[in-house]
């Protein structure tokens, strides 16, 4: 019988935890496969995040190192600086990049480190159980937003595609999302192309991942979908923001 | 061989590192230590090193997690604000059995405090750093020799251990030049770092570096293997000196610059006819407990001389447990302690005033 499918090799044979519908399936998916296809493997270090991925030390077949919260960029340049031969990526939710991780996450861009960052964007705390996100969108309800989220108290969201490719330092960034096969399929050229900018030692690149939490959000998988869709896309438009390849 | 240089303080921790192999320093500006980054800055890239000016002395710590983890000897240093920085990072390289040196030439504190010298972070680093159950080698140089001596040594020890090692010095010694030699002792023995995130060359199973256990009954395992092995430091790494104690009546204790001037005290004392000496720890952590306890019977007071309000004293009161009285004198906001003052202490105890 012939195969036609299977599970890469550089993820683990084990069940992820994560809760039916969550998109970081998908997307760990999509990373393992760009990994095989490039061969690199044996030579990856991983850096998981603290949020609902934190656990990704034991969904992925490479070396993996945990950080503290936020911290993922500044431990993948020490990791990166030691053993430049080795393909350090980073692994991270919208508060671990984009709140707490905010100083990290634009200086190892400034510094065009070597690495490849992979950005969950759902726009809210996941593992916490649903706290507003520095990209939680203006209205939306949180835990932390009861009322919706008010500009005027809370300010605006961030938009770290846009906001890093105002840098010298980055060589590409691109936002992809996980809504649908189109995109699916975009979001692994996305990734394959950061790996491969860092295999080719071009530089610092990021792939900002639109995802969803349909947990957090209180809509079935399917509903999240389309309110990613309907929402999401147009604050957080999909494209390519800096490409020096 | 033994050709005497003469070397600043914060620029021989520097040099020492590099002699004993550190090739990776990621660090941040703060008075008064930054001229071991800036000699970092200097000589890494010579080398082949890494230099890495961070962002922030968080983010530095952090990058030394990272390369701890992929099996560098890596260093960091800052001062006491950014001690404070650190101490996320230094909890997270305990919890996760990494090897690192990081180094806090102290100054005044709290808060922004002064950039004068003092010996406020004691309690710091000896309890307080960081989250959670664990213990960080401390080692308190008292000369530009000393730190030499003890910086290279931390790498051994680090890396030997599996554990973050602080050398704990003041702005008095970061600052101080001496003449000094580079005539280190042989290394230790040391094991290959086979669980280094360095790649799994599809030749092994993936290696995790990591402190999060979320099973109770893992943690609880995990944290008591690594306390097994604090026992077995306290027991085997304490180091301490020893001045002019053989018939001494008074013991001064203090470590660090402090302890120099107390030098001067006792020998002065001493000529005037008073008998006293000098216990100077030089592991912090483990603290030297026998050094105190040897004197019980011999000796009818301490006192603990320090630039802060007196934290090392704790630790020498729980050592003598009540059994020879413990007393107290200190200068801090950056102010340093003169021998006259020291002296006139001393002398209220043994005039039965104090």
């Amino acid at each position: 019988m012939k195969q036609v499918f299977k599970k890469p090799h550089a993820l683990c044979d084990v069940p992820l935890h994560y809760c039916p519908g969550c998109t970081h399936g998908i997307v760990h998916r999509l990373v393992a496969e760009v990994i095989d296809e490039l061969g690199i493997e044996g030579k990856t270090v991983g850096v998981a995040p603290v949020g609902c991925s934190v656990f990704a030390y034991d969904y992925f077949n490479c070396d993996m190192v945990e950080a503290a919260h936020g911290r993922a960029p500044a431990v993948a340049t020490g990791i990166k600086r030691t053993n430049m031969d080795n393909v350090v990526f980073t692994y991270q939710g919208d508060g671990d990049l984009a709140a707490i991780g905010t100083a990290e996450t634009v200086h190892a861009a400034a510094r065009g480190e070597n690495i490849t960052i992979i950005f969950i964007n759902n726009a809210i705390y996941g593992m916490t159980g649903g706290q507003m996100a520095p990209t939680t969108l203006p209205g939306q309800i949180t835990q932390t937003s009861p009322y919706g989220r008010n500009t005027e108290t809370q300010g605006f969201p961030l938009r770290v595609s846009e906001m890093l490719s105002t840098l010298d330092g980055p060589a590409y960034i691109e936002r992809v999302a996980v809504d649908c096969v189109k995109h699916i399929n975009q979001a692994k050229k996305a990734i394959k192309k950061a790996f491969t900018c860092q295999v080719e030692k071009k530089g610092f690149s990021l792939v900002e991942v639109v995802s969803t939490c349909p947990t957090n959000w209180g809509l079935s998988p399917e509903e999240s979908m389309k309110w990613l869709q309907e929402n999401m896309l147009p604050y957080y438009p999909l494209g390519v923001y800096c490409d020096k390849l | 061989m033994a050709e005497k240089v003469l070397l600043k303080g914060n620029e021989a921790i520097a040099e020492a590192a590099i002699l004993a192999g550190c090739r990776y320093f990621f660090g941040y500006p703060i008075t008064p230590q930054t001229e071991i980054s800036a000699y970092m800055a200097k000589r890494m890239p010579k080398i082949g090193g890494v230099f890495l000016q961070a962002e922030s002395e968080v983010s530095a710590c952090n990058m030394v997690y990272g390369a701890a983890a992929a099996g560098a000897r890596v260093m960091t240093s800052s001062s006491s604000p950014g001690i404070s920085l650190k101490a996320e990072a230094i909890s997270y390289i305990a919890g996760a059995d990494l090897p690192a040196v990081i180094v806090n030439i102290m100054r005044a504190g709290p808060g922004l405090g002064g950039i004068q010298p003092s010996q406020s972070d004691y309690h710091q680093a000896t309890k307080g750093l960081g989250h959670g159950d664990y213990k960080m080698i401390v080692l308190a140089p008292s000369s530009v020799q000393e730190i030499i001596n003890l910086t290279a040594e931390a790498f051994d020890l680090a890396d030997y251990y599996r554990m973050p090692v602080m050398i704990l010095g003041d702005g008095t010694l970061g600052q101080m030049m001496e003449p000094v030699t580079f005539d280190l002792p042989e290394g230790r023995k040391l094991p290959e770092k086979t669980w280094a995130t360095t790649g799994t060359k599809m030749e092994r199973e993936h290696n995790v570096v990591n402190s999060l256990y979320i099973q109770p009954d893992v943690l609880e395992k995990i944290v008591t293997e690594r306390n097994e092995k604090y026992i077995e430091i306290e027991k085997t790494e304490t180091k301490f000196e020893s001045y002019r104690m053989e018939d001494a009546e008074y013991m001064f204790t203090a470590y660090g610059s402090t302890a120099r001037i107390v030098k001067n005290a006792v020998d002065e004392l001493r000529e005037q006819g008073v008998k006293v000496g000098l216990i100077r720890p030089i592991t912090l952590w483990p603290f030297p407990k026998e050094a105190y306890t040897q004197y019980i019977g011999q000796v009818k007071a301490i006192l603990s001389v320090e630039m802060c309000l007196g934290q090392m004293i704790d630790d020498v009161k729980l050592a003598v447990e009540s059994k020879i009285p413990v007393h107290f004198y200190g200068r801090w906001g950056g102010n340093i302690p003169y021998p006259d003052e020291i002296i006139a202490k001393m002398k209220e105890i043994v005039g039965g005033i104090a």
